[in-house]
Protein backbone atom coordinates (compact mmCIF):
# COMPACT_ATOMS: atom_id res chain seq x y z
CA UNK A 1 0.00 0.00 0.00
CA UNK A 2 2.74 2.47 -0.86
CA UNK A 3 0.37 4.49 -2.96
CA UNK A 4 -2.03 5.15 -0.08
CA UNK A 5 0.65 6.62 2.10
CA UNK A 6 1.78 8.90 -0.71
CA UNK A 7 -1.44 9.63 -2.57
CA UNK A 8 -0.86 11.45 -5.85
CA UNK A 9 -1.88 15.06 -6.07
CA UNK A 10 -4.80 15.59 -8.40
CA UNK A 11 -4.99 18.81 -10.36
CA UNK A 12 -7.55 20.08 -7.88
CA UNK A 13 -5.52 19.29 -4.78
CA UNK A 14 -4.75 16.11 -2.90
CA UNK A 15 -7.39 13.76 -1.55
CA UNK A 16 -7.99 14.19 2.17
CA UNK A 17 -7.86 10.88 4.04
CA UNK A 18 -9.19 10.15 7.51
CA UNK A 19 -10.99 6.78 7.24
CA UNK A 20 -11.89 4.66 10.21
CA UNK A 21 -9.96 1.39 10.33
CA UNK A 22 -12.12 -1.70 10.61
CA UNK A 23 -9.37 -3.73 12.23
CA UNK A 24 -9.75 -6.54 9.69
CA UNK A 25 -7.56 -5.12 6.97
CA UNK A 26 -8.53 -4.03 3.47
CA UNK A 27 -10.84 -5.92 1.18
CA UNK A 28 -10.39 -3.74 -1.82
CA UNK A 29 -7.77 -1.28 -2.84
CA UNK A 30 -8.02 1.24 -5.62
CA UNK A 31 -4.54 2.44 -6.47
CA UNK A 32 -4.15 5.47 -8.76
CA UNK A 33 -7.02 4.11 -10.79
CA UNK A 34 -7.89 6.01 -13.98
CA UNK A 35 -10.71 5.18 -16.36
CA UNK A 36 -11.58 6.55 -19.79
CA UNK A 37 -14.75 6.16 -21.84
CA UNK A 38 -13.17 6.71 -25.24
CA UNK A 39 -11.50 10.12 -25.08
CA UNK A 40 -13.37 11.15 -21.95
CA UNK A 41 -11.63 10.51 -18.67
CA UNK A 42 -14.19 9.53 -16.01
CA UNK A 43 -11.92 8.66 -13.08
CA UNK A 44 -8.69 10.39 -12.09
CA UNK A 45 -6.09 8.73 -9.88
CA UNK A 46 -8.64 7.30 -7.46
CA UNK A 47 -6.74 5.88 -4.52
CA UNK A 48 -8.40 4.45 -1.45
CA UNK A 49 -8.84 1.23 0.49
CA UNK A 50 -12.15 -0.31 1.53
CA UNK A 51 -12.04 -1.66 5.08
CA UNK A 52 -13.18 -5.24 5.48
CA UNK A 53 -16.45 -5.62 7.40
CA UNK A 54 -17.39 -1.94 7.19
CA UNK A 55 -19.93 -0.06 5.11
CA UNK A 56 -18.35 2.43 2.72
CA UNK A 57 -20.58 5.03 1.07
CA UNK A 58 -19.69 6.73 -2.21
CA UNK A 59 -21.33 10.13 -2.53
CA UNK A 60 -21.08 12.99 -4.96
CA UNK A 61 -23.11 14.89 -7.55
CA UNK A 62 -24.42 13.17 -10.68
CA UNK A 63 -21.65 12.39 -13.11
CA UNK A 64 -18.92 12.50 -10.46
CA UNK A 65 -17.85 8.93 -11.23
CA UNK A 66 -19.19 7.12 -8.19
CA UNK A 67 -21.23 4.57 -10.16
CA UNK A 68 -18.37 4.18 -12.64
CA UNK A 69 -16.06 3.40 -9.75
CA UNK A 70 -18.54 0.91 -8.25
CA UNK A 71 -18.90 -0.82 -11.62
CA UNK A 72 -15.13 -0.83 -12.10
CA UNK A 73 -14.82 -2.90 -8.93
CA UNK A 74 -16.47 -5.95 -10.55
CA UNK A 75 -15.46 -5.02 -14.10
CA UNK A 76 -19.00 -4.37 -15.22
CA UNK A 77 -17.72 -1.58 -17.45
CA UNK A 78 -15.73 -4.06 -19.56
CA UNK A 79 -18.31 -4.28 -22.33
CA UNK A 80 -18.37 -0.55 -22.99
CA UNK A 81 -16.61 0.37 -26.23
CA UNK A 82 -13.44 2.36 -25.90
CA UNK A 83 -13.03 1.62 -22.21
CA UNK A 84 -9.48 2.09 -21.04
CA UNK A 85 -8.05 1.90 -17.55
CA UNK A 86 -4.73 2.49 -15.84
CA UNK A 87 -3.64 1.93 -12.30
CA UNK A 88 -4.94 -0.98 -10.27
CA UNK A 89 -7.94 -2.16 -8.34
CA UNK A 90 -6.83 -4.94 -6.06
CA UNK A 91 -8.96 -7.53 -4.35
CA UNK A 92 -7.01 -9.44 -1.73
CA UNK A 93 -3.84 -7.88 -3.12
CA UNK A 94 -4.46 -9.11 -6.69
CA UNK A 95 -5.03 -6.64 -9.48
CA UNK A 96 -8.43 -7.44 -11.00
CA UNK A 97 -7.41 -5.74 -14.26
CA UNK A 98 -4.45 -8.05 -14.84
CA UNK A 99 -4.79 -10.29 -17.88
CA UNK A 100 -5.07 -13.52 -15.88
CA UNK A 101 -8.12 -12.41 -13.89
CA UNK A 102 -11.13 -14.74 -14.12
CA UNK A 103 -13.86 -12.13 -14.49
CA UNK A 104 -16.68 -14.58 -13.80
CA UNK A 105 -15.02 -15.72 -10.58
CA UNK A 106 -14.45 -12.08 -9.64
CA UNK A 107 -18.11 -11.18 -10.10
CA UNK A 108 -19.14 -14.13 -7.94
CA UNK A 109 -17.18 -12.60 -5.12
CA UNK A 110 -18.91 -9.25 -5.66
CA UNK A 111 -22.65 -9.33 -5.02
CA UNK A 112 -24.35 -6.49 -6.87
CA UNK A 113 -27.63 -4.75 -6.09
CA UNK A 114 -29.01 -2.15 -8.49
CA UNK A 115 -31.24 0.93 -8.28
CA UNK A 116 -34.39 -0.76 -9.48
CA UNK A 117 -35.18 -4.19 -8.11
CA UNK A 118 -34.54 -6.68 -10.92
CA UNK A 119 -35.94 -10.06 -9.87
CA UNK A 120 -36.03 -12.68 -12.62
CA UNK A 121 -39.49 -13.72 -13.88
CA UNK A 122 -39.49 -16.93 -11.89
CA UNK A 123 -40.44 -18.09 -8.41
CA UNK A 124 -39.11 -16.44 -5.26
CA UNK A 125 -37.02 -19.43 -4.31
CA UNK A 126 -35.63 -19.88 -7.83
CA UNK A 127 -34.52 -16.25 -7.82
CA UNK A 128 -32.51 -16.77 -4.65
CA UNK A 129 -30.82 -20.01 -5.70
CA UNK A 130 -30.19 -18.84 -9.26
CA UNK A 131 -26.46 -18.24 -8.63
CA UNK A 132 -26.12 -21.84 -7.41
CA UNK A 133 -28.14 -23.21 -10.33
CA UNK A 134 -25.80 -21.42 -12.73
CA UNK A 135 -22.91 -23.11 -10.94
CA UNK A 136 -24.62 -26.48 -11.53
CA UNK A 137 -25.53 -27.22 -7.92
CA UNK A 138 -28.22 -29.92 -7.79
CA UNK A 139 -28.19 -30.95 -4.14
CA UNK A 140 -31.80 -30.19 -3.11
CA UNK A 141 -30.96 -29.90 0.57
CA UNK A 142 -28.12 -27.47 -0.09
CA UNK A 143 -30.37 -25.39 -2.37
CA UNK A 144 -33.17 -25.29 0.23
CA UNK A 145 -30.77 -24.40 3.04
CA UNK A 146 -29.14 -21.68 0.96
CA UNK A 147 -32.53 -20.20 0.06
CA UNK A 148 -33.61 -20.08 3.70
CA UNK A 149 -30.29 -18.66 4.90
CA UNK A 150 -30.13 -15.97 2.21
CA UNK A 151 -33.76 -14.98 2.66
CA UNK A 152 -33.33 -14.89 6.44
CA UNK A 153 -30.18 -12.76 6.13
CA UNK A 154 -32.05 -10.46 3.76
CA UNK A 155 -34.85 -10.12 6.36
CA UNK A 156 -37.42 -11.51 3.92
CA UNK A 157 -37.87 -15.11 5.11
CA UNK A 158 -40.80 -14.50 7.46
CA UNK A 159 -42.70 -12.64 4.75
CA UNK A 160 -42.25 -15.21 1.96
CA UNK A 161 -41.66 -18.59 3.62
CA UNK A 162 -45.25 -19.70 2.90
CA UNK A 163 -45.19 -18.71 -0.75
CA UNK A 164 -41.73 -19.54 -1.97
CA UNK A 165 -43.10 -20.88 -5.25
CA UNK A 166 -45.00 -17.68 -6.06
CA UNK A 167 -43.73 -15.49 -8.86
CA UNK A 168 -41.22 -12.98 -7.53
CA UNK A 169 -42.73 -10.19 -9.63
CA UNK A 170 -45.77 -10.29 -7.34
CA UNK A 171 -43.73 -8.95 -4.42
CA UNK A 172 -43.77 -5.28 -3.44
CA UNK A 173 -40.90 -3.05 -4.55
CA UNK A 174 -39.21 -3.18 -1.16
CA UNK A 175 -39.62 -6.96 -0.98
CA UNK A 176 -38.24 -7.31 -4.51
CA UNK A 177 -35.19 -5.30 -3.53
CA UNK A 178 -34.63 -7.48 -0.45
CA UNK A 179 -35.04 -10.51 -2.71
CA UNK A 180 -32.31 -9.12 -4.95
CA UNK A 181 -30.12 -8.70 -1.87
CA UNK A 182 -30.90 -12.32 -0.91
CA UNK A 183 -29.89 -13.40 -4.42
CA UNK A 184 -26.71 -11.33 -4.18
CA UNK A 185 -25.69 -12.93 -0.89
CA UNK A 186 -26.78 -16.50 -1.76
CA UNK A 187 -23.44 -17.09 -3.46
CA UNK A 188 -21.63 -15.92 -0.29
CA UNK A 189 -19.74 -13.03 -1.89
CA UNK A 190 -16.98 -11.15 -0.09
CA UNK A 191 -18.27 -7.75 -1.02
CA UNK A 192 -21.76 -6.39 -1.61
CA UNK A 193 -21.87 -3.55 -4.13
CA UNK A 194 -25.03 -1.49 -3.94
CA UNK A 195 -25.85 1.15 -6.54
CA UNK A 196 -28.59 3.40 -5.15
CA UNK A 197 -30.44 0.44 -3.66
CA UNK A 198 -33.23 2.56 -2.14
CA UNK A 199 -33.81 5.22 -4.77
CA UNK A 200 -36.92 3.46 -6.10
CA UNK A 201 -38.36 2.63 -2.67
CA UNK A 202 -40.70 4.42 -0.26
CA UNK A 203 -39.40 5.56 3.17
CA UNK A 204 -40.59 2.43 5.02
CA UNK A 205 -39.00 0.04 2.51
CA UNK A 206 -35.90 2.26 2.60
CA UNK A 207 -35.74 1.97 6.38
CA UNK A 208 -35.97 -1.84 6.08
CA UNK A 209 -33.06 -1.92 3.62
CA UNK A 210 -31.03 0.36 5.88
CA UNK A 211 -31.75 -1.90 8.84
CA UNK A 212 -30.67 -4.83 6.67
CA UNK A 213 -27.42 -3.11 5.71
CA UNK A 214 -26.79 -2.59 9.41
CA UNK A 215 -27.28 -6.32 10.08
CA UNK A 216 -25.17 -7.43 7.12
CA UNK A 217 -22.22 -5.25 7.96
CA UNK A 218 -20.50 -7.79 10.15
CA UNK A 219 -20.61 -10.60 7.59
CA UNK A 220 -19.98 -8.56 4.47
CA UNK A 221 -18.03 -5.63 3.27
CA UNK A 222 -20.53 -3.24 1.71
CA UNK A 223 -19.85 -0.49 -0.80
CA UNK A 224 -22.87 1.71 -1.31
CA UNK A 225 -23.47 4.42 -3.89
CA UNK A 226 -26.17 6.82 -2.77
CA UNK A 227 -27.60 10.19 -3.67
CA UNK A 228 -29.29 10.35 -0.31
CA UNK A 229 -26.78 11.93 2.01
CA UNK A 230 -28.81 11.26 5.12
CA UNK A 231 -28.72 7.60 4.12
CA UNK A 232 -24.95 7.67 3.74
CA UNK A 233 -24.75 9.35 7.14
CA UNK A 234 -27.06 6.79 8.74
CA UNK A 235 -25.66 3.51 7.43
CA UNK A 236 -22.00 3.93 6.53
CA UNK A 237 -18.80 3.80 8.55
CA UNK A 238 -16.64 5.55 5.99
CA UNK A 239 -17.69 7.95 3.27
CA UNK A 240 -15.90 8.80 0.05
CA UNK A 241 -16.83 12.09 -1.60
CA UNK A 242 -16.17 12.22 -5.33
CA UNK A 243 -16.32 15.23 -7.59
CA UNK A 244 -15.57 15.49 -11.31
CA UNK A 245 -14.03 12.02 -11.36
CA UNK A 246 -11.73 12.65 -8.45
CA UNK A 247 -11.80 11.34 -4.91
CA UNK A 248 -11.89 14.54 -2.87
CA UNK A 249 -12.21 13.25 0.66
CA UNK A 250 -12.35 9.77 2.15
CA UNK A 251 -13.00 9.62 5.84
CA UNK A 252 -14.98 8.51 8.81
CA UNK A 253 -18.65 9.18 8.10
CA UNK A 254 -19.30 11.04 11.34
CA UNK A 255 -16.43 13.43 10.64
CA UNK A 256 -17.50 13.88 7.01
CA UNK A 257 -20.97 14.98 8.05
CA UNK A 258 -20.10 17.06 11.11
CA UNK A 259 -16.75 18.59 10.21
CA UNK A 260 -15.55 17.75 6.68
CA UNK A 261 -12.00 18.83 6.00
CA UNK A 262 -12.30 19.79 2.35
CA UNK A 263 -14.40 22.83 1.47
CA UNK A 264 -15.79 21.03 -1.61
CA UNK A 265 -17.08 18.19 0.58
CA UNK A 266 -18.64 20.76 2.85
CA UNK A 267 -20.18 22.60 -0.09
CA UNK A 268 -21.75 19.45 -1.45
CA UNK A 269 -23.16 17.95 1.73
CA UNK A 270 -24.58 21.25 2.93
CA UNK A 271 -26.29 21.84 -0.41
CA UNK A 272 -24.21 24.76 -1.61
CA UNK A 273 -23.33 23.22 -4.96
CA UNK A 274 -23.89 20.01 -6.78
CA UNK B 1 -17.91 28.99 3.87
CA UNK B 2 -19.54 32.05 2.42
CA UNK B 3 -21.03 30.40 -0.66
CA UNK B 4 -24.79 30.44 -0.73
CA UNK B 5 -27.02 27.40 -0.54
CA UNK B 6 -28.89 26.20 -3.59
CA UNK B 7 -32.05 26.63 -1.54
CA UNK B 8 -32.04 30.37 -0.86
CA UNK B 9 -34.63 30.20 1.91
CA UNK B 10 -32.11 28.19 3.93
CA UNK B 11 -29.65 31.10 3.77
CA UNK B 12 -32.38 33.48 4.90
CA UNK B 13 -33.19 31.22 7.86
CA UNK B 14 -29.52 31.00 8.81
CA UNK B 15 -29.12 34.77 8.58
CA UNK B 16 -32.16 35.13 10.85
CA UNK B 17 -30.38 33.02 13.51
CA UNK B 18 -27.39 35.37 13.30
CA UNK B 19 -29.68 38.37 13.63
CA UNK B 20 -31.42 36.97 16.71
CA UNK B 21 -28.13 36.13 18.40
CA UNK B 22 -26.71 39.55 17.53
CA UNK B 23 -29.79 41.25 18.97
CA UNK B 24 -29.73 39.12 22.13
CA UNK B 25 -26.01 39.75 22.55
CA UNK B 26 -26.42 43.49 22.05
CA UNK B 27 -29.26 43.71 24.58
CA UNK B 28 -27.45 41.66 27.21
CA UNK B 29 -24.22 43.58 26.73
CA UNK B 30 -26.09 46.86 27.30
CA UNK B 31 -27.95 45.50 30.32
CA UNK B 32 -24.83 44.10 31.92
CA UNK B 33 -22.95 47.39 31.43
CA UNK B 34 -25.91 49.30 32.83
CA UNK B 35 -26.19 46.92 35.81
CA UNK B 36 -22.59 47.57 36.80
CA UNK B 37 -23.05 51.32 36.43
CA UNK B 38 -26.33 51.36 38.37
CA UNK B 39 -24.69 49.35 41.15
CA UNK B 40 -21.81 51.81 41.39
CA UNK B 41 -24.10 54.87 41.31
CA UNK B 42 -26.75 53.28 43.55
CA UNK B 43 -29.28 54.13 40.85
CA UNK B 44 -32.50 52.30 41.81
CA UNK B 45 -34.55 53.57 38.88
CA UNK B 46 -31.99 52.36 36.35
CA UNK B 47 -31.80 49.00 38.11
CA UNK B 48 -35.56 48.56 37.81
CA UNK B 49 -35.41 49.27 34.07
CA UNK B 50 -32.77 46.57 33.68
CA UNK B 51 -34.89 44.04 35.56
CA UNK B 52 -37.84 44.75 33.27
CA UNK B 53 -35.76 44.60 30.07
CA UNK B 54 -34.68 40.98 30.60
CA UNK B 55 -38.03 39.74 29.33
CA UNK B 56 -37.16 40.68 25.74
CA UNK B 57 -34.01 38.53 25.88
CA UNK B 58 -36.05 35.55 27.08
CA UNK B 59 -38.49 36.04 24.20
CA UNK B 60 -35.65 36.15 21.68
CA UNK B 61 -34.16 32.97 23.10
CA UNK B 62 -37.48 31.19 22.65
CA UNK B 63 -37.66 32.41 19.06
CA UNK B 64 -34.10 31.19 18.49
CA UNK B 65 -34.97 27.76 19.89
CA UNK B 66 -38.05 27.50 17.70
CA UNK B 67 -36.10 28.54 14.59
CA UNK B 68 -33.33 26.01 15.24
CA UNK B 69 -35.77 23.15 15.83
CA UNK B 70 -37.60 24.07 12.63
CA UNK B 71 -34.37 24.17 10.64
CA UNK B 72 -33.20 20.80 11.96
CA UNK B 73 -36.58 19.22 11.19
CA UNK B 74 -37.07 20.73 7.74
CA UNK B 75 -33.57 21.08 6.33
CA UNK B 76 -31.52 18.32 7.99
CA UNK B 77 -28.44 20.53 8.17
CA UNK B 78 -25.01 18.96 7.76
CA UNK B 79 -21.41 19.90 8.53
CA UNK B 80 -20.97 23.62 9.31
CA UNK B 81 -24.73 24.15 9.04
CA UNK B 82 -25.27 21.43 11.64
CA UNK B 83 -22.59 22.96 13.87
CA UNK B 84 -24.37 26.30 13.49
CA UNK B 85 -27.57 24.74 14.88
CA UNK B 86 -25.80 23.31 17.92
CA UNK B 87 -23.72 26.44 18.52
CA UNK B 88 -26.76 28.73 18.13
CA UNK B 89 -28.69 26.78 20.77
CA UNK B 90 -25.80 26.80 23.22
CA UNK B 91 -24.77 30.40 22.60
CA UNK B 92 -28.40 31.53 22.84
CA UNK B 93 -28.71 29.70 26.16
CA UNK B 94 -25.49 31.25 27.48
CA UNK B 95 -26.56 34.78 26.48
CA UNK B 96 -29.93 34.26 28.13
CA UNK B 97 -28.22 33.17 31.37
CA UNK B 98 -25.92 36.22 31.23
CA UNK B 99 -29.07 38.34 30.97
CA UNK B 100 -30.43 36.63 34.11
CA UNK B 101 -27.23 37.40 36.02
CA UNK B 102 -27.31 41.05 34.88
CA UNK B 103 -30.87 41.21 36.21
CA UNK B 104 -29.70 39.65 39.50
CA UNK B 105 -27.00 42.31 39.83
CA UNK B 106 -29.68 44.95 39.27
CA UNK B 107 -31.79 43.35 42.02
CA UNK B 108 -28.82 43.52 44.41
CA UNK B 109 -28.53 47.20 43.56
CA UNK B 110 -32.01 47.76 45.01
CA UNK B 111 -30.78 46.33 48.33
CA UNK B 112 -27.32 47.90 48.15
CA UNK B 113 -28.80 51.37 47.70
CA UNK B 114 -30.38 51.08 51.14
CA UNK B 115 -27.17 50.01 52.91
CA UNK B 116 -24.15 52.23 53.60
CA UNK B 117 -21.73 52.53 50.64
CA UNK B 118 -18.45 50.58 50.89
CA UNK B 119 -15.21 50.88 48.94
CA UNK B 120 -15.10 47.34 47.46
CA UNK B 121 -18.02 48.33 45.17
CA UNK B 122 -15.29 49.87 42.99
CA UNK B 123 -13.51 46.54 42.74
CA UNK B 124 -16.74 44.77 41.79
CA UNK B 125 -17.21 47.37 39.05
CA UNK B 126 -13.63 46.79 37.83
CA UNK B 127 -14.31 43.06 37.67
CA UNK B 128 -17.49 43.90 35.80
CA UNK B 129 -15.57 45.99 33.25
CA UNK B 130 -13.11 43.16 32.67
CA UNK B 131 -15.91 40.62 32.13
CA UNK B 132 -17.87 43.07 29.96
CA UNK B 133 -14.85 43.35 27.68
CA UNK B 134 -14.75 39.55 27.45
CA UNK B 135 -18.43 39.53 26.51
CA UNK B 136 -17.87 42.09 23.73
CA UNK B 137 -14.96 40.08 22.37
CA UNK B 138 -16.90 36.80 22.52
CA UNK B 139 -19.83 38.31 20.61
CA UNK B 140 -17.45 39.88 18.07
CA UNK B 141 -15.70 36.53 17.68
CA UNK B 142 -19.08 34.93 17.00
CA UNK B 143 -20.16 37.47 14.38
CA UNK B 144 -16.74 37.37 12.70
CA UNK B 145 -16.46 33.54 13.04
CA UNK B 146 -13.01 34.18 14.53
CA UNK B 147 -11.72 31.11 16.41
CA UNK B 148 -8.41 32.75 17.41
CA UNK B 149 -10.27 35.58 19.11
CA UNK B 150 -12.52 33.05 20.85
CA UNK B 151 -9.45 31.22 22.18
CA UNK B 152 -8.22 34.56 23.60
CA UNK B 153 -11.54 35.13 25.34
CA UNK B 154 -11.42 31.65 26.81
CA UNK B 155 -7.96 32.27 28.22
CA UNK B 156 -8.91 35.64 29.71
CA UNK B 157 -11.54 34.03 31.96
CA UNK B 158 -8.59 33.06 34.14
CA UNK B 159 -7.90 36.76 34.88
CA UNK B 160 -11.52 37.32 35.84
CA UNK B 161 -11.45 34.33 38.19
CA UNK B 162 -8.23 35.56 39.81
CA UNK B 163 -9.68 39.03 40.29
CA UNK B 164 -12.81 37.50 41.80
CA UNK B 165 -10.75 35.55 44.34
CA UNK B 166 -8.87 38.64 45.43
CA UNK B 167 -12.14 40.59 45.63
CA UNK B 168 -13.53 37.87 47.86
CA UNK B 169 -10.60 38.36 50.27
CA UNK B 170 -11.07 42.13 50.17
CA UNK B 171 -14.75 41.80 51.12
CA UNK B 172 -13.92 39.42 53.99
CA UNK B 173 -11.38 41.93 55.30
CA UNK B 174 -13.89 44.80 55.22
CA UNK B 175 -16.48 42.73 57.03
CA UNK B 176 -14.03 41.76 59.79
CA UNK B 177 -12.88 45.33 60.16
CA UNK B 178 -16.34 46.74 60.84
CA UNK B 179 -19.52 44.65 61.27
CA UNK B 180 -21.57 47.57 59.88
CA UNK B 181 -20.09 46.75 56.45
CA UNK B 182 -21.50 43.23 56.52
CA UNK B 183 -24.84 43.96 54.79
CA UNK B 184 -23.28 45.88 51.90
CA UNK B 185 -20.35 43.52 51.54
CA UNK B 186 -22.62 40.43 51.49
CA UNK B 187 -24.71 41.92 48.68
CA UNK B 188 -21.54 42.87 46.84
CA UNK B 189 -20.25 39.35 47.26
CA UNK B 190 -23.35 37.98 45.56
CA UNK B 191 -23.08 40.60 42.82
CA UNK B 192 -19.45 39.62 42.30
CA UNK B 193 -20.44 35.96 42.16
CA UNK B 194 -22.94 36.85 39.43
CA UNK B 195 -20.21 38.62 37.45
CA UNK B 196 -17.95 35.60 37.85
CA UNK B 197 -20.70 33.29 36.58
CA UNK B 198 -21.20 35.60 33.59
CA UNK B 199 -17.51 35.02 32.84
CA UNK B 200 -18.13 31.25 32.76
CA UNK B 201 -21.03 31.64 30.33
CA UNK B 202 -18.87 33.86 28.12
CA UNK B 203 -16.39 30.97 28.05
CA UNK B 204 -19.24 28.76 26.82
CA UNK B 205 -19.91 31.24 24.01
CA UNK B 206 -16.21 31.29 23.08
CA UNK B 207 -15.99 27.47 23.08
CA UNK B 208 -19.00 27.23 20.80
CA UNK B 209 -17.54 29.79 18.41
CA UNK B 210 -14.46 27.55 18.20
CA UNK B 211 -16.71 24.53 17.57
CA UNK B 212 -18.73 26.40 14.98
CA UNK B 213 -15.67 27.55 13.06
CA UNK B 214 -13.45 24.48 13.25
CA UNK B 215 -15.53 21.55 14.48
CA UNK B 216 -13.06 21.19 17.36
CA UNK B 217 -14.29 20.96 20.91
CA UNK B 218 -11.66 22.62 23.10
CA UNK B 219 -10.78 19.89 25.55
CA UNK B 220 -7.83 20.89 27.66
CA UNK B 221 -9.14 22.16 30.94
CA UNK B 222 -8.76 25.88 31.05
CA UNK B 223 -6.91 27.13 34.13
CA UNK B 224 -9.44 27.89 36.85
CA UNK B 225 -8.60 30.98 38.86
CA UNK B 226 -11.58 30.95 41.20
CA UNK B 227 -10.19 29.77 44.53
CA UNK B 228 -12.85 31.27 46.78
CA UNK B 229 -14.06 27.84 47.82
CA UNK B 230 -10.85 27.42 49.81
CA UNK B 231 -10.42 31.00 51.06
CA UNK B 232 -10.80 31.37 54.82
CA UNK B 233 -10.73 34.43 56.98
CA UNK B 234 -7.73 34.10 59.24
CA UNK B 235 -8.66 35.71 62.51
CA UNK B 236 -5.69 36.08 64.84
CA UNK B 237 -6.47 34.25 68.10
CA UNK B 238 -5.20 37.23 70.12
CA UNK B 239 -8.12 39.33 68.89
CA UNK B 240 -10.67 36.92 70.28
CA UNK B 241 -9.81 37.52 73.90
Amino acid sequence: MNALSSAPEALSGPTVYHPRAGGQGHNLESDRFNLWYGATQALFDVTFAVERGLVTALIGPSGCGKSTLLRAINRMNDLIDGLKVSGEIRVDSRNIYSSDTDVIALRKRMGMVFQKPNPFPMSIVENVIYPLRVDGVRDRRLLAETAERALTDAALWDEVKDRLQDNALGLSGGQQQRLCIARAIAGEPDVLLMDEPCSALDPIATARIEELIDELREQYTIVLVTHNMQQAARVSDNTAFMYLGRLIEYGETEAIFTAPRDTRTQGYITGRFG
Amino acid sequence: MTTEHIVKAFDQDLRRLDTIIAEMGGLVETQFAAAIEAMLQRDVERAEQIIAADERVDELEKELDRSVIKLIALRQPMADDLRMMIAALRIGGAIERIGDYARNIAKRTLALAQAPPVAPAQTVARLGELVLEMLRNALDAYLARDAAMAYDVRRSDHDADAMYTSLFRELLTYMMEDPRNITSCTHLMFAAKNVERIGDHITTIAENVIYLVSGDVPENKRPKGDETSTVVASIPTADRR
